[in-house]
């Protein structure tokens, strides 16, 4: 069955009325010779109790929440309010399209608004989109963003943006006469601001920076905008860990000119990886050039207050191959979700959420650094993520942990070939104290 | 749906003190000065302060302004809004998929890979296709990530070409993803029939063309029937045919696109299979590829090793990765359970009861509205406001008039080869009484544009807000709210 709400009746006189005789008729303007001439070779049909069991079987196979994860780089482990899934859920917000109908959809308008204004609040920016497919494309727009308003032909990329963002901006980059430098980083873990001094020239276009960065270290982006305006280079800060923003600066305070990045943390599941919500804010000059949808305040004929989607000549529906970018779909529900989780933890619990992993992130630094032969490898402040180094390569230690029901973090060797000892620790809200002390327990057990 | 009372923003309903949510208690000895000095933001003004029955109140309210598929008829052509089948919500939110961390070792989430491989097999063999590649975020996403491949092959070549072809009646994402790699688009006029003018294509075809993307049924929902020559055509001179597969929901289970010859396509599991909108997203735009654009495809891979499935990287050919991690899992996940749910009988029944509400509805309004092409079209309809403009009413008027019956409008912004389009597409799980009440709407909308031009242009009469000014929006742009 395939939901279809038809009975044999219906489908008589609905033929009859069309004036054919059957189904296949009406696919007569498909030749022949290009027709399926047998079924498709598929499993099922599973009707629904055998669907939920199927799937259930598969669930099986996923070992993760056995363990106890201190896994980050990307994507975080936060507690999320009960009233986030619940009103998410609803079929209002979850079953409509696009809002292109803005006198049925204003439900989904005003949150877009909510959700922009909480953009620019927490980014310290004039403007925010409705979002955007994830981190690494928003990076990425954030590079072809630049490149339209400085048309530069280089753009230099922190060696320590999340590397699977810089994989996707090389692979935006590719056809479009951009070229991408890496800027080492430092003994601190942070950018090296010596070398982003000599790398920048009249030929860059912008600086794309990641705060806190791959390493977990809190960038000083103040300095950095600095540097990139003295060449008049523009700085997008990428902000992969969202919840940070709830106790650093904001991005815009400091000088950046575009601020993009992974909003996961605000409320949305780990989902092995999606879908989750990127976000992009600028300053007010630079809208006409921001990608994606956009929300906007507007009057009815009766003079009230309603909302639309706007400034859409910058979209490919008007514009086509002009468009500022080909996004079409935003992440509306995942955009929903944010918003109802900053506002239920409003002003003072969004800072008591960033300030807990702070701190125990802190406290986990300490306790495993208190461990023989452990040490911290880059003295630049974090937030909820640190690089520690071992006395021997990740790798193996890493599966002696796992194999004591831990997943200690993330090996950075793989894409930092000259880190190959080195692990990156992420630490939550929703660890617990003896979470952490067990971590460090055992990694000493293991090295002993 | 219809609510009249005004509901402020969260900004506006905030007062100092409150909060939804409180977090337990610091549970480790605290330290002070742990950002190393760092600037630490002041408290952030104008940020919300609400109970937490202050946020359900809001967001509940919020939600009955909008207009949604779980509530009637959704009729937006080659949007495929179909009814989204409740249990695979149910599955999507299985804790073992939902909390599964993507940086996990490989090893313990064998249960995810293997949807996403299974996925994979079940998309390949419904679209005729060698392979897919998940990544792609959205249906625009899955076309930019398309033409990179169709580039890359074309550069191992020794030469990425220039141009890609595109007919008039595509959607606008086809041209911009285009542009977006790189290449400069040529647009292909259609020919009386609404279809590509096989002459003219074999005219502009030539080695500079790197592909044509063609949607198929196309966006008047009829067929390209010479779609075997249309291919011929452009491998001829070196060139990839390119399917854009938004409007799949006609074709499933009757003709695969890897039959008639394409060779590169991306599906939109929100379309036709059945992932809910969510407003304007998440979706998921797979892309498909046959054998010679394989070696392309966007890391990681999944493979499989000693009996495991593993993400392989190493591929040397690679156009790199188009997004983090592997996809929109929890949306994939869904529109695996949708097929497995279905199996090939019930997949087929999508595509044959889509194109007999599409023909019951184009049967029942042709006379009252007006058709550009009368040809054979498949799961969705385009007529025009022609008849209408005598009484000077438009596509937008009837649009919103539709509001006012309870039913939400057809697409009207394409294509654009249809002046004042109405572009109806009904999908299979309508029942032939929500079409009735549709086509019954029409019927009177088309009357009043006679009788009563004035209500329809001051339509819609009866909503949470009505017309509103979309013209000042966009020149004084309020993005925004700013305390006062």
């Amino acid at each position: 069955m395939s939901y279809v709400s038809l009975s044999d009746k219906d489908r008589k006189e609905m033929l009859a009325a069309i004036g054919v005789s059957s189904i296949d008729e009406l696919f007569g303007c498909i030749p022949e010779e290009v027709r399926l001439k047998r079924a498709l070779d598929l499993p099922g049909p599973e009707p629904e109790p055998a669907l939920v069991r199927h799937f259930a079987g598969l669930g099986g196979m996923n070992t993760y929440s056995n363990y106890l994860s201190f896994l980050g780089g990307g994507a975080y482990d936060h507690f999320i309010p009960s009233v986030v899934d619940y009103l998410s859920s609803k079929g209002e917000f979850v079953t409509p399209y696009t809002p292109y109908q803005p006198e049925v959809s204003q439900g989904t308008l005003q949150a877009i608004f909510e959700f922009q204004t909480l953009i620019c609040q927490l980014t310290g920016m004039d403007i925010a989109n409705a979002s955007l497919y994830e981190g690494a494309t928003g990076a990425a727009e954030a590079v072809l963003m630049a490149q339209r308003l400085k048309k530069k032909p280089k753009v230099l990329v922190a060696r320590t943006l999340h590397p699977e963002y810089r994989s996707v901006i090389r692979t935006y980059i590719r056809n479009l006469g951009v070229r991408m430098e890496e800027v080492p980083y430092d003994g601190k873990g942070g950018l090296d601001k010596d070398a982003l001094a000599r790398m920048l020239d009249a030929e860059t276009g912008a600086v794309i920076l990641q705060s806190p960065n791959y390493f977990g270290v809190c960038e000083d982006v103040r300095a950095v905008a600095d540097l990139a305006h003295g060449r008049q280079a523009l700085l997008a800060v990428v902000v992969a860990e969202a919840l940070s923003l709830g106790i650093l600066e904001a991005p815009g305070k400091l000088g950046a000119d575009i601020v993009t990045g992974e909003a996961q943390s605000f409320g949305i599941p780990l989902s092995f990886g999606g879908p989750y919500l990127g976000f992009m804010a600028c300053m007010k000059d630079f809208v006409r050039q921001l990608p994606g949808r956009i929300a906007g305040q507007t009057t009815d004929v009766d003079g009230n207050r309603g909302f639309v989607l706007t400034l859409a000549t910058r979209e490919q529906h008007i514009r086509r191959e002009k468009a500022t970018s080909n996004i079409c779909t935003n992440q509306a529900l995942c955009a929903l979700r944010a918003t109802i989780f900053l506002e239920s933890l409003g002003k003072d619990g969004l800072r008591d959420m960033a300030w807990l992993n702070v701190q125990k992130a802190g406290y986990a630094l300490d306790a495993l650094t208190r461990v023989p032969g452990v040490r911290r490898k880059f003295a630049g402040p974090h937030f909820n993520e640190f690089v520690i180094e071992l006395p021997k390569p990740w790798a193996s230690v890493g599966k002696a942990l796992k194999d004591k029901g831990i997943l200690a973090g993330l090996g950075l060797g793989e894409s930092f070939p000259e880190l190959a000892n080195c692990g990156l620790v992420c630490v939550t809200d929703k660890h617990v104290k003896e979470d952490i002390d067990r971590l460090a327990r055992s990694l000493q057990e293991v090295l002993r | 749906m219809i609510r009249k009372m005004r509901e402020p923003l969260a900004f506006e309903l905030s007062s100092p003190g409150k909060r939804a949510v409180r977090m337990p208690e610091l549970d480790v000895p605290e330290k002070k000065n742990l950002l190393g000095g760092l600037p630490v933001r002041k408290e952030i003004d104008g940020f919300p302060e609400l109970s937490e029955a202050e946020v359900t109140r809001h967001f509940t309210r919020l939600s009955q302004t909008n207009y949604c598929v779980d509530q009637g008829l959704y009729p937006l052509g080659s949007c495929t809004m179909k009814y989204n089948p409740k249990v695979n919500e149910k599955i999507a939110s299985l804790p073992a998929f939902s909390g599964a961390h993507p940086n996990a070792p490989q090893d313990v989430v064998q249960g995810s890979l293997r949807v996403l491989k299974q996925t994979e097999d079940l998309l390949s063999e419904i679209a005729g296709m060698d392979a897919f590649t998940l990544q792609p975020a959205a249906g625009a996403h899955g076309e930019l990530t398309g033409m990179m491949l169709i580039r890359a092959a074309h550069e191992d070549k020794g030469n990425p070409r220039k141009y890609v072809l595109i007919p008039d009646s595509a959607h606008g994402t086809n041209p911009s993803s285009a542009h977006t790699c790189g290449y400069t688009v040529k647009e292909i006029k259609s020919n009386a029939n609404g279809t590509i003018d096989l002459e003219g294509l074999a005219a502009v075809m030539n080695e500079d063309v790197a592909a044509l993307m063609v949607t198929n049924p196309n966006t008047l929902g009829i067929f390209e029937s010479g779609i075997c020559r249309i291919a011929d055509i452009v491998h001829s001179k070196g060139g990839f045919l390119y399917m854009d597969g938004a409007n799949m929901n006609a074709l499933i289970g009757i003709v695969r696109p890897g039959d008639m010859g394409v060779d590169v396509l991306h599906l939109n599991l929100h379309k036709t299979f059945s992932t809910p909108h969510g407003g304007g997203g998440p979706g998921s735009g797979p892309v498909g590829v046959k054998k010679a654009l394989v070696p392309y495809l966007p890391v990681p891979v999944i493979g499989e090793k000693d009996g495991k499935l593993v993400l392989d990287s190493g591929r040397p050919k690679t156009i790199g990765r188009v997004r983090s991690f592997y996809g929109n899992f929890l949306v994939i996940i869904r529109a695996m359970a949708y097929i497995l749910n279905l199996g090939s009988e019930g997949v087929r029944e999508i595509a044959e009861t889509a194109v007999l509400n599409a023909n019951y509805i184009r049967k029942s309004l042709e006379g009252e509205f007006h058709l550009k092409y009368a040809v054979p079209t498949l799961h969705e309809c385009v007529f025009s406001d022609k008849f209408q403009k005598e009484f000077g009413v438009s596509n937008l008027d009837i649009a919103k008039r539709l509001i006012d019956y309870g039913l939400h409008p057809p697409t009207m912004s394409f294509p654009l080869i249809v002046h004042g389009a109405l572009m109806i597409e009904p999908t299979e799980t309508e029942s032939k009484r929500d079409l009735d009440l549709f086509i019954d709407a029409m019927k009177a909308i088309a009357r009043e544009a006679k009788e009563d031009p004035e209500t329809l242009h001051a339509a819609p009469h009866d909503t949470y807000v009505r017309r509103l000014d979309e013209t000042a929006a966009a020149r004084n742009p309020v993005l925004k709210w700013e305390k006062k």
